[in-house]
């Protein structure tokens, strides 16, 4: 059955827009499939704004895997702004893909990606629009499997009325598996409904359908239990990992949008996950092990995506770029190699340590020397302890040193705000650290003409964290905090004026903390919030703290809990926390010792270069570590003209 | 050094390509074509690429120009077909000339649109062309970052007429009441716009359209006072080339367009 596209209706109501290039689609490396020729289709939902939502690898890395297989068709859709909405409400379209703008709700399944938690109000404003249910339990077999992803989709619970399920870890395998299972169910002539659909998905071990699982609740409001409600599905749901970085080598052909985006460039994923153990790192927890892809493929990677694309800059991602096995081979390789390209090459991510301004200085041979960021996290040396980020302060003026004294002007810091057993004295400290970076630099670059900035936003505690039982510093504290450190940077007299101060005042943090370490009964919250128009909570312009306390007050009322029993209460040993249930692999006793280990200012190593500290990820997953070095150097490319 | 002009286009959907976008765009086409671009000097060199009197957003064309400086000779064909197939379809590159003379900018001095205007009776979009022509003066208001302004739209147009649907160029299928109108404009400061027109249309006769306009640029170039038509920017450099064929070879017809005296 020919789907029509909505383009038509959609074309009239683009002159009155902004920026109304980001619905048209027709990016290059796009993929339009046939229909009629598909049998699994999927539309694929970053639920923010296009400039935001194209660039992200993981959407790009799907839609290329699924693409790539005969019988199966994915599309993109965003969020489309509020002028947008209003005119598609007024006359009738319905959410669309931009690839060939066929309505969502035509598709098998709708794959939203959730890299943050404050993309859940878009999410049922894309759904609204698509002409879906708000909940799964409202949703028939015209409707699609709606299934939730990325990294917040680790606590799925907050959202569990309004997905069918989740699947959690990495996505290029779990995909697959999931179009063979619709496709199969499909040919069978959908039997047993919806129901049996997502059944046959639960079996797998490797899809959570929260529908199937009942949460006790004590008389306190803590969790009680979480138990399947039927015969044949899990008691616990894994996380997927993709083994051998090398024989996944996506996006192949990034996407290269004709509208202005907030990443312009081609980006390599040099590794993925990250054994450093900051306590505060969800990401690092989360996506373990370490696993490289090799210095060969990287290079036939960044060769080939250039080719496609034309970008003119790299970036080399992963959580802590300079940790990649190679990675000093791999920055002069790539170095020389586009040396006369006016290729722009970037390492995010990196650590402090005088051998990153030296990956930074080969990175930079032939560009200006403009700014370095660094992350201490933690204003003083306890507190770094605590959150496990082992940085000396004399590492770091080193570091600095090195970086001012090699042409370097700028150097930005970045700190969070509202750490476990943070007092007043730590953030204060970070004062004192930046006044030492002035002097420092000052002496060795012989010039007055250098910076530092202090950028530092809330901490939020995270699921799957040793900090998931902290309680969270509520907004007034955070931005009381903050204001005497301002005070203490603008008061200095002699180093005040080279150092600047970025801040992230707490109310943000609060609406976070509640969605990432909330339950079922948050979705009353969301559903709420939407209702009264939250939208793009992301977004400072967009963002309503008053909506979200006052929508919170009312929804949670009947559970006699509010949002400072999920923001800032700290959670004992024995409470079931709402996401015991999707296993990351990490041994719960573990992280509790881990937890109690900060605590007591108690350091833990990388497991990459020293022994297993037993976190539980390898033996529970059945996956290790894979870190070369291969050996193998980057050869320059033979110039055909 | 050698410089190439090109004349492009901006079709269907990518019509809602703003400036900007479309110059980020190239400049990739540029790299992926692997074009030895000449680059300007400084911290951060940029190829050299001179972009002339943009179409607004939203609004399609024909004949967009720009010229590019180049370390080596190409053939300005073979270049031309390697960036028109290194470009998404919609942004065309359709005319490649060697540059022999100076001031291509100072060659487009008036442009030729088309308005198509759906569900508008092509007998009322008539009546409101002629209320147009023949008012001496036709006041219209512009949001600029300014504020609100007004001024003239009558002095810069130079001819509005209606014309019959099949003489259209637009795309899109004809099956309801559709007007098109053909515009010449002259350009100057500050510039006049078909919306401007469209406006103009609206004031002194009460044109309303149900739905957006879909506007293009069809031509632009010199304008000759005399017959009112608007000539090919890029024909004194392709004359001036003794070894260049008369015609040129991807040119579309509506380059030289005449507009009626």
């Amino acid at each position: 059955m020919p789907v029509e596209s909505v383009f038509p209706q959609l074309e009239a109501l683009l002159p009155h827009v902004q920026k109304p290039i980001q619905y048209v689609g027709g990016e290059l490396n796009s993929t339009v499939k046939d229909w009629d020729e598909c049998d699994v289709r999927w539309a694929l939902m970053y639920p923010d704004a296009y400039e935001v939502g194209l660039p992200n690898q993981g959407v790009q890395i799907l839609y290329e895997v699924l693409n790539e297989q005969d019988g199966v068709l994915a599309e993109r859709t965003y969020s489309v702004w509020p002028d947008l909405e209003a005119l598609m409400r007024e006359h009738g379209v319905p959410q669309f893909t931009v690839d060939s703008h066929r309505p969502v709700k035509a598709f098998d399944v709708l794959g939203i990606s959730f890299s943050t938690e404050l993309g859940y109000t878009n999410m049922l404003t894309a759904l609204d629009l698509a002409g879906i249910p708000l909940e799964s339990k409202d949703r028939t077999l015209d409707d699609p499997i709606v299934m939730a992803g990325g990294h917040a989709a680790f606590n799925p619970e907050p959202i569990a009325d309004f997905i069918d399920c989740a699947v959690i870890g990495d996505g290029e395998q779990a995909v697959l598996e999931v179009s063979g299972i619709i496709r199969a169910w499909k040919q069978e002539g959908r039997p047993g409904g919806r129901e049996e659909l997502l059944f046959r998905l639960a079996k797998t071990g490797g899809v959570y359908v929260p529908a199937f699982y009942d949460v006790e609740y004590l008389p306190d409001g803590r969790i009680g239990r979480v138990v399947p409600n039927r015969s044949g599905v899990p008691w616990r749901v894994s996380k997927h990992t993709v083994m051998d970085l090398d024989e996944w080598p996506y996006p192949k052909q990034p996407l290269v949008p004709l509208a202005e985006t907030v990443h312009e460039r081609m980006s390599v994923e040099i590794f993925r996950g990250c054994t450093r153990g900051c306590r505060f790192c969800q990401a690092g927890m989360i996506t373990r092990p370490v696993r490289e892809r090799s210095i060969t493929g990287i290079g036939e990677m960044v060769d080939r995506g250039l080719k496609a694309t034309g970008f003119e800059e790299v970036g080399l991602l992963s959580l802590s770029s300079a940790d990649h096995s190679e990675i000093g081979d791999i920055a002069k390789g790539l170095a020389d190699r586009y040396e006369d390209d006016k290729i722009g090459l970037s390492l995010p991510s990196t650590r402090v340590d005088a051998f990153n301004i030296d990956l930074a200085n080969e990175l930079t041979r032939n560009g200006r020397r403009s700014g370095l960021t660094f992350a201490p996290e933690g204003g003083s040396e306890r507190i770094r302890k605590v959150i496990n980020k082992m940085v000396s302060e004399e590492d770091l003026i080193r570091t600095v040193a090195t970086a001012y004294g090699n042409g370097w002007r700028q150097v930005k810091l970045y700190f969070m705000c509202g750490l476990p057993t943070e007092t007043d004295e730590d953030v204060l400290q970070i004062a004192d650290m930046a006044t030492r970076v002035i002097a420092k630099g000052r002496e060795v670059s012989g010039s007055n003409d250098i910076r530092c900035t202090v950028s530092i936003g809330g901490f939020v505690p995270k699921p799957h964290t040793p900090f998931q039982w902290a309680p969270q510093l509520s907004a007034e504290e955070t931005d009381a905090r903050l204001e005497k450190l301002r005070d203490k940077i603008r008061g200095d007299k002699k180093y005040g004026r080279s150092i600047g101060f970025r801040y992230h005042d707490g109310k943000p943090g609060i609406v976070e903390g509640l969605l990432s370490r909330g339950d079922r009964r948050i979705g009353a919250v969301i559903r709420a919030v939407y209702e009264d128009g939250g939208r793009f909570d992301g977004w400072r312009e967009h963002f309503s703290y008053d909506r979200w306390m006052a929508c919170a007050e009312k929804a949670l009322a009947p559970y006699g809990v509010d949002v400072d029993w999920y923001t800032t209460r700290e959670r004992s040993y024995e409470e079931v926390l709402p996401w015991d249930h999707l296993d990351s692999g990490l041994d719960k006793d573990w992280l509790w010792e881990d937890w109690q280990d900060a605590l007591d200012e108690t350091e833990v190593e990388d497991c990459r270069w020293t022994p297993c500290f037993d976190c539980g990820v390898c033996p529970a997953m059945d996956t290790s570590i894979q870190i070369g070095p291969t050996g193998k150097k980057l050869l320059p490319l033979t110039v055909v003209k | 050094m050698q410089r190439i002009r090109l004349r492009y286009t901006k079709r269907g959907r990518l019509r809602f390509t703003s400036h900007r976008d479309f110059q980020r765009a190239f400049e990739r086409a540029l790299r992926r074509a692997e074009v030895p671009m000449a680059y300007s000097a400084g911290f951060t060199p940029h190829p050299k690429v001179s972009y002339a009197n943009a179409a607004p957003t939203g609004t399609g064309s024909e004949a967009e120009y720009l010229e590019i400086a180049l370390t080596a000779p190409r053939d300005p064909e073979r270049l031309r077909s390697l960036l028109d197939a290194s470009l998404p379809a919609g942004l065309d590159v359709i005319d490649a000339v060697e540059a022999r003379t100076p001031g291509l900018a100072d060659r487009l001095t008036a442009s030729v649109w088309e308005l198509r205007l759906d569900g508008v009776d092509p007998a009322e979009a008539e009546r409101a062309v002629a209320a147009f022509n023949a008012a001496e003066t036709v006041e219209v208001q512009r949001l600029t970052k300014n504020g609100m302004r007004t001024f003239d739209a009558r002095p810069a147009v130079v001819s509005l007429q209606s014309v019959t649907p099949h003489e259209s160029a637009a795309d899109g299928p004809i099956d309801q009441p559709c007007a098109i109108l053909r515009l010449v404009v002259r350009h100057v400061t500050p510039a006049v716009r078909p919306d401007d027109v469209l406006s103009g249309l609206s004031a002194v006769a009460d044109l309303a359209p149900p739905v957006p306009a879909a506007v293009t640029r069809l031509a632009q170039g010199l304008l000759d006072d005399e017959t009112g038509a608007v000539t090919d920017p890029l024909a004194p450099d392709r004359e001036a080339d003794p070894a260049a064929p008369a015609a040129s070879t991807g040119a579309a017809d509506a380059a030289t367009a005449k507009a009626p005296a």
